[in-house]
C-alpha cells in the first residue's frame, strides 16, 4: 500500500503542531518518524488515525485521495496503531482482546472463542511471535503484551502500522525482538511507521528517516548517518551527547539502605531485601526496565511509601520511619518520576511551585506571613540560573514545556543544601536540549560533593551520568557494576541474569541496539 | 481584593488541545463572563416560567386565534412586572437594600466556610450543620449567661466559631485519618445536627418557659449584634465582609494558605514537597466550619434571636451555590452571597405584589448555577465566550475531591 501525506497542517489556537507537512510511506518500507517530545510526531499520527482532522492537507491511499474522520475509518483503510499506553483489558485472554468488539457468536449470543483461539495462533505461527492465546493479559511481560496489540492491528488486515514509542517499556532483549518481528512484518509487505526519539534504534531497524521539529519536516536522513547528525537535525544545533565529566571523587558513604523491603499496596513485595549505599561525590545509577521495584525505592527513601523492613540512613543518621519534610529537612533532594503527578503543582506559578518545599522556611515564609516579594525574587534568581524558559515567573507551570517544567523541580531541590540527591527518571520527556542541561547540572552537583541517586530506564542516561550502575529485578538489586559495562551485559542483568554469566552470554549472543 | 493567577485547579501539562479556545482575557474576567451570562440566561428560564404560569397569558392564549397579540402583551406585561417587583423589592430604597444585606449576610459567611473547602479539595456539604451547631452554642450563650455589653456579644460569637469548628472538623479529622470521604461524612453530620437541635428543644435547657413549641428564651439584647437604626441590618453584615478578607489573606498571604492551596491543586505533589495532607485537610475543615458557625451566630444573635428549630433555614445548602457562583474565590462568594440576599429579598415582594410565588428566586439560583457547574452549556449559547479553566472547571467536574 502506497500512502502519501501531502500538506498535512494542523493548528491548536495560536500553536500550529504541523504545519505542511509532506510524507510518503512506500510499501514494505520501515519509515521513522524522529522528533522530541512535542514536535508534533503524535499529532500527525493522530491524523492519520483518524484521531484528529487536518486544518488543509490531504491523504492519498494508492492514488486515491481519502478522508479519515474516526479510527474505525483508518482500519477500513487498513492503517493500524499500537498506542504507546496499551489499549488491553488486563482481565481477559489474548484472544479474548483480539475479539473484542467484533465478537464471533454461536447460535444464541455464545461466544465463539475457539475459533478467536485459532485466529491468534494463526498470526501467531505466521510471525513468529510466540503468544498464547489463552494466556491472561495481565499475567504476560509487557513485550508480549505489545505484540497482542500487533495481532489486534494485523486481524484488520493492517498494511501500514503505526507504532507509537513502541520500545519505551521494553528491555533491551524485548527490544530486539520487537526489532525482528518488525522484519517480519516487512517481508510480508507490511508499512511500518516507527515513531521515537531514541537515535540508537532509528539507526538499528529504519529505512528512511523523517524528522520532524516545531510540527515540520526538517529533512529525510538514511540511517547510515551518526547520531550526532540525527541529533542536530532533530534539535536544531549541535548536541553534545556525551556529558562531560571527570571520573568521581567519593567520599564518605552519605546514603546507607540495608535490607529495604517494600510491599506495595496490592501485596507484592516490591522492593526485596536491597543493600546500598552511596558515596558523596559519585552519582549511583539503579537501572531496570520499568516496574522492577526502582519507583517504589525511590518512593521508600522519601518515606512516601511505607517499608515493611529495613533501614535508612543518612550521614549516619537514621531516617527509617520519619516523615517525608524531615527527610527533606535532612538534605534530601527529590525529582519525582512522574514531575506533573507529583513534582509540582500545574496550576501554580512558576514561583510558586520554586518554593513548594521552602514556602516555611525564612525567608519566604515569617510565622504564618508568606513572603511573596521574596518568593518572586527567588523565582527570577533561579529562572536566570537554571535557564528556564518562560514568559514569566507568574505563569502557570503547566504553561511549559516538560524540560523547563523539569527545570524549575531540578531548581527547586538543589535551592537549598542537598547531602543527597535522588533523581527518578529526571530527563523523561525532556527535549535533548534540556537533558544536556540537567545532566550538566547534575554532574556538577556531584563534583560539589552530592551524594546522588539516580532511577533510569534508559541506558544511554546510565551510561553518561553514572559511576556505578546497581541492576534491578524483581525488587532485588542482580549486582552493582562500574558504568563501563557493556550495555548487553547490562541488558541481561535487566532480566534477572546473575552478573557472571551475564558477561559470558553478552559476549557470544550481542543484540542490534548493543553492537551499535 | 482581586483574583489572583493561582486560582486553576490541578492540571496535567497542557496539551494542544487546552488552548482551542484561549483567549487573552485574565482568567478572572473569563469566569466573570460566564458567571454574568449564567445569570442571563437564567433569567431568561425564569421568563418562560412565569409566562407559564400567569392566569393572564393562559386567558389570552384562550382566544390566541382572535387576537394572538393580547398573549404576547399578556407575556411581556408578566414578566415586566415579575421582574420589576423583583428588582425594587431587593433594591428600591433603604429598606429593602438593607433587607438584601441581611439576607446576604449569613449567606456570605456559609459561601465562604464551602469556597475555603473547595480551595483545599474537600467538597464542604456540610455548611448546614456546621451552621446549625453554631447557632445551637451561640443561642446557649446568649440567652443562659448575662455578661456585660460587648463581651457577651464576643462570647456568644466565639461560641458559635467554637461550634461549627468542632462540627468542621471532626470532618476533617476523619479524612484525614481514616480517609472517610467528606461529601458522606458531612451529610451525615447534617442530619445529626439537624435532630440535635430538635431534640435539644424539647429539653429543659433549651425549651423556653412556658411554651410548648420548640423554641428557645431570646437572647439577651448584650449578645445581640446591634442593628442599624429601625432596619433589620446588623452589624454581623462587616464581620461577614470582614471574614471574606480573611479568607483572602489566609488562602493568599500565609503559609497555611500556600499549603492549603497546594493540597487542593495536587496533593500528590504537596505531600511530595514534605506538606501533610492531613493536616491541610483538617485545617481547612476547622476553619470552614468556623466560617459557617458564624453564619449560625449571624441567624440566631442578629435576626431570629430565639433558636428555632428553622434556625438555619437552607441557608448552609445555599451557600453551595453561593460558593459555586464565586468560584471559589473571597470576593466572587461576597458577590454571589449579595446577588442571592437580594434574589431572597425581593422575591417576597414579587410574590406579594405580582402573584408570582417566591420559589420562582429559588429556580433562578438554582438554575444560574446549573449554568455555571455546566459551562460548556453556557458557551453552547454564547459562542464568543473563551474557554475557562478555572476553579469552575473543577467544579462542573464533580464531587470526588
Amino acid at each position: 500500500m502506497h500512502l502519501e501525506l501531502s500538506g498535512l497542517t494542523k493548528s491548536f489556537g495560536s500553536l500550529v503542531a504541523n504545519d505542511q507537512i509532506d510524507l510518503v510511506i512506500s510499501p514494505g518500507e520501515i519509515h521513522c518518524l524522529l522528533g522530541e517530545n512535542g514536535a508534533g510526531k503524535s499529532t500527525l499520527m493522530n491524523m492519520l488515525y483518524g484521531l484528529l482532522q487536518p486544518d488543509s492537507g490531504e491523504i492519498v491511499i494508492d492514488g486515491e485521495k481519502v478522508a479519515i474522520t474516526s479510527p474505525s475509518d483508518a482500519i477500513k483503510h487498513r492503517i493500524g496503531m499500537v498506542h504507546q499506553h496499551f489499549m488491553l483489558v488486563p482481565v481477559f485472554t489474548v484472544a479474548e482482546n483480539i475479539m473484542l468488539g467484533r465478537e464471533n457468536t454461536h447460535p444464541g449470543g455464545v461466544l465463539d472463542r475457539k475459533k478467536a483461539n485459532a485466529l491468534v495462533t494463526e498470526l501467531s505461527e505466521r510471525y513468529g511471535f510466540e503468544v498464547n492465546p489463552e494466556a491472561m493479559v495481565e499475567d504476560i511481560p509487557v513485550g508480549v503484551q505489545q505484540r497482542v496489540e500487533i495481532i489486534k492491528a494485523l486481524t484488520n488486515d493492517a498494511r501500514v502500522l503505526i507504532l507509537d514509542e513502541p520500545t519505551a517499556v521494553l528491555t533491551p532483549a524485548e527490544i530486539d525482538e520487537l526489532i525482528a518481528v518488525m522484519r517480519q512484518l516487512k517481508e510480508n509487505g507490511t508499512s511500518i511507521v516507527f515513531i521515537t526519539h531514541k537515535l540508537k534504534e532509528v539507526k538499528a531497524i529504519a529505512d528512511k528517516i523523517t524528522v520532524i521539529r516545531r510540527g515540520k519536516v526538517v529533512g529525510q536522513a538514511e540511517p547510515s548517518a551518526s547520531e550526532e547528525e540525527l541529533a542536530e537535525l532533530m534539535v536544531g544545533r549541535a548536541v553534545d551527547l556525551v556529558v562531560d565529566k571527570e571520573p568521581a571523587q567519593p567520599g564518605e558513604p552519605v546514603l546507607r539502605i540495608e535490607g529495604l523491603t517494600v510491599i506495595d499496596e496490592r501485596g507484592f513485595t516490591a522492593v526485596d531485601g536491597v543493600d546500598l549505599e552511596v558515596r558523596a561525590g559519585e552519582i549511583l545509577a539503579v537501572a531496570g526496565v520499568q516496574g522492577n521495584g526502582q519507583t517504589e525505592l525511590a518512593e521508600a527513601l522519601l518515606g512516601l511509601t511505607p517499608i515493611a523492613a529495613g533501614r535508612i540512613s543518612l550521614d549516619g543518621k537514621d531516617l527509617t520511619g520519619v516523615t517525608t519534610r524531615q527527610r527533606l529537612d535532612a538534605g534530601i533532594g527529590y525529582i519525582p518520576e512522574d514531575r506533573g503527578h507529583d513534582g509540582f503543582v500545574g496550576s501554580f506559578s512558576v514561583a510558586e511551585n520554586l518554593v513548594l518545599d521552602l514556602f516555611r522556611r525564612e525567608p519566604f515564609g515569617k510565622g504564618l506571613r508568606l513572603r511573596t516579594d521574596e518568593i518572586e525574587k527567588n523565582a527570577n534568581e533561579r529562572i536566570e540560573e537554571f535557564d528556564i524558559r518562560t514568559q514569566g515567573a507568574d505563569l502557570p507551570v503547566s504553561s511549559l514545556s516538560g524540560g523547563n517544567q523539569q527545570k524549575v523541580v531540578l531548581a527547586r531541590e538543589l535551592s537549598r543544601p542537598v547531602k543527597l540527591l535522588v533523581a527518578s527518571q529526571p530527563t523523561r520527556g525532556v527535549d535533548v536540549g534540556s537533558i544536556e542541561f540537567l545532566h550538566t547540572r547534575i554532574v556538577k552537583e556531584r563534583d560539589q560533593g552530592t551524594a546522588v541517586l539516580i532511577v533510569s530506564t534508559e541506558l544511554d542516561e546510565i551510561a553518561a551520568l553514572s559511576d556505578r550502575v546497581a541492576v534491578m529485578y524483581r525488587g532485588k538489586v542482580v549486582g552493582v557494576v562500574p558504568s563501563d559495562t557493556p550495555r548487553d551485559e547490562l541488558g541481561l542483568m535487566m532480566a534477572g541474569v546473575p552478573r557472571t554469566e551475564a558477561h559470558e552470554v553478552a559476549i557470544e549472543n550481542p543484540t542490534t541496539l548493543g553492537t551499535i | 481584593m482581586s483574583t489572583d493567577t493561582t486560582t486553576e485547579p490541578a492540571q496535567v501539562p497542557a496539551g494542544p488541545g487546552d488552548q482551542s479556545r484561549r483567549s487573552g482575557l485574565p482568567s478572572w474576567a473569563v469566569q466573570g463572563l460566564v458567571s454574568l451570562s449564567a445569570i442571563l440566561l437564567a433569567l431568561l428560564v425564569g421568563a418562560v416560567l412565569i409566562i407559564i404560569g400567569d392566569d393572564q397569558v393562559k386567558a389570552a392564549l384562550g382566544y390566541f386565534g382572535a387576537a394572538p397579540m393580547d398573549t404576547f402583551s399578556a407575556a411581556f406585561s408578566a414578566v415586566g412586572n415579575a421582574y420589576k417587583a423583583l428588582a425594587v423589592g431587593a433594591l428600591g430604597g433603604v429598606t429593602p437594600i438593607t433587607e438584601s444585606l441581611t439576607a446576604a449576610t449569613p449567606l456570605i459567611c456559609g459561601g465562604l466556610a464551602v469556597s475555603l473547602a473547595f480551595r483545599t479539595g474537600l467538597f464542604n456539604i456540610g455548611a448546614q450543620g456546621q451552621l446549625i451547631v453554631g447557632a445551637i452554642l451561640a443561642a446557649w450563650v446568649g440567652f443562659a449567661w448575662h455578661l456585660p455589653p460587648g463581651i457577651h456579644l464576643i462570647a456568644a460569637i466565639l461560641a458559635g466559631l467554637v461550634g461549627g469548628a468542632i462540627w468542621g472538623g471532626v470532618v476533617g479529622l476523619l479524612k484525614a485519618r481514616t480517609g472517610a470521604h467528606e461529601v458522606i461524612v458531612t451529610i451525615m453530620l447534617n442530619y445529626v445536627a439537624i435532630y440535635l437541635l430538635q431534640w435539644l428543644l424539647t429539653t429543659t435547657t433549651f425549651k423556653r418557659p412556658g411554651r410548648e413549641d420548640p423554641i428557645s428564651p431570646i437572647v439577651d439584647a448584650n449578645a445581640q449584634y446591634p442593628q442599624f437604626g429601625s432596619t433589620r441590618l446588623h452589624v454581623g453584615f462587616f464581620l461577614a465582609l470582614a471574614a471574606a478578607a480573611f479568607v483572602w489573606w489566609l488562602l493568599n498571604r500565609s503559609t497555611i494558605g500556600f499549603e492549603l492551596r497546594a493540597v487542593g491543586a495536587n496533593a500528590d505533589a504537596s505531600r511530595t514537597a514534605g506538606m501533610s495532607v492531613g493536616r491541610a485537610y483538617f485545617i481547612a475543615m476547622l476553619v470552614a466550619g468556623a466560617l459557617a458557625g458564624l453564619a449560625g451566630s449571624q441567624q440566631v444573635l442578629g435576626t431570629d434571636l430565639p433558636l428555632t428549630d428553622g434556625v438555619a433555614a437552607s441557608v448552609g445548602f445555599d451557600s453551595i451555590t453561593v460558593a459555586l457562583l464565586g468560584r471559589g474565590t473571597p470576593l466572587g462568594t461576597v458577590l454571589a452571597g449579595l446577588l442571592f440576599g437580594a434574589l431572597n429579598a425581593g422575591g417576597l415582594q414579587m410574590q406579594l405584589q405580582t402573584q408570582t410565588p417566591l420559589t420562582l428566586t429559588t429556580v433562578l439560583q438554582a438554575v444560574i448555577v446549573l449554568f455555571v457547574a455546566a459551562p460548556a452549556l453556557v458557551r453552547s449559547v454564547f459562542r464568543f465566550l473563551p474557554k475557562e479553566r478555572g476553579v469552575g472547571a473543577v467544579l462542573a467536574k464533580g464531587w470526588n475531591g
